[in-house]
């Protein structure tokens, strides 16, 4: 009995080990996804971001059809890496809305003209109070919200080109 | 060349991934209300930052931390109790942005741990003394 209790620290020691060893070799995630996923658009209303564009209500997101909400800001570089992408969906006919986070209208402008312009309608979240709401954790996210206005998904991050088959399958989904 | 790199990196400005604009003035700035700013800051201290998440908001520089406190602090100017922001903000981010783990049967072993180990401390204690006594 006390011998084989001798050997108990010894093989708590390597069960721990071995298991900070397998957890370090797993790849982290790190993305925190809005838990909105499946329930309505919060309510906001922002103003336009840009004086050519309208402003961004929930109301916009309760036309029967389905729609992609890109949050994104012109400082943000990912944001100006997936401007091809979003405009290959907008081609396809993703009908596409955009928040500017803490932005100024002559940025985003400046921003719009450099790397293409493939939104409807672009509201100012300037404190990214409606990010917030949103469940966002950074730019660029998208999020594919359906033809009643709730949120049916999030993509995080840039919006790479194997992304736009499966956005373009998520909105055709959300009908 | 090289001895000069250090200082040429000191003009240099840092590349920022930071937006276009200031943050808002309740990020940084107090309440009015001594109480309200006491239980803001109490808060904030136990909200995890989005895009820096080993450190809280009242501790970040991140753009995003700095809305957040802006958000904390508006909601408890509004008269929200600070329980009330932080379950607004788990309903959108989940318990990972709180680091005030709540009692649930994931987190029952963190809370129960240190009375377990107390528990059989004390049994083993007993034990060990009971034989001594003999």
């Amino acid at each position: 009995m006390k011998r084989r209790l001798f050997w108990v620290p010894l093989a708590a020691f390597v069960a721990v080990a071995g298991l900070f060893a397998w957890m370090l070799s797993q790849e982290p995630d790190r993305q925190v996804r809005s838990r909105l996923i499946g329930q309505p658009l919060p309510a906001f209303t922002l103003a336009p971001a840009v004086p050519t564009k309208p402003g961004l209500t929930t109301a916009a997101f309760r036309t029967g059809q389905p729609r992609l909400l890109n949050v994104f800001g012109s400082w943000c570089v990912p944001c100006a890496a997936e401007a091809p992408q979003l405009a290959k969906l907008a081609r396809a006919g993703a009908k596409i809305d955009a928040i500017a986070i803490r932005d100024t209208p002559d940025k985003v402008a400046a921003f719009l003209s450099d790397y293409g312009d493939p939104y409807a309608a672009i509201g100012d979240d300037r404190n990214s109070s409606v990010q917030l709401a949103l469940g966002s954790s950074g730019v660029p996210e998208t999020f594919v919200i359906d033809g009643q206005g709730r949120i049916a998904h999030q993509h995080i991050g840039a919006i790479r080109d194997e992304d736009v088959p499966i956005l373009l399958a998520r909105l055709k989904a959300a009908r | 060349m090289r001895l000069l790199l250090p200082f040429a990196l000191l003009l240099a400005g840092p590349a920022s991934a930071q937006s276009n604009v200031p943050p808002p003035a309740l990020a940084d700035t107090q309440l009015p209300d001594p109480a309200q700013e006491r239980s803001a800051k109490a808060l904030m201290e136990t909200l995890r930052c989005l895009v820096c998440q080993s450190q809280s908001i009242a501790d970040s520089d991140a753009d995003m931390a700095a809305d957040m406190r802006a958000l904390v602090r508006q909601r408890i100017a509004a008269g929200e109790r600070p329980d009330q922001v932080r379950d607004w903000l788990i309903q959108r981010y989940g318990d990972y942005v709180s680091y005030d783990p709540p009692f649930s049967p994931a987190s029952i072993l963190l809370w129960a741990t240190p009375l377990l180990l107390l528990g059989i401390g004390i049994v083993l204690a007993r034990r060990s003394l009971k034989r001594r006594r003999r």
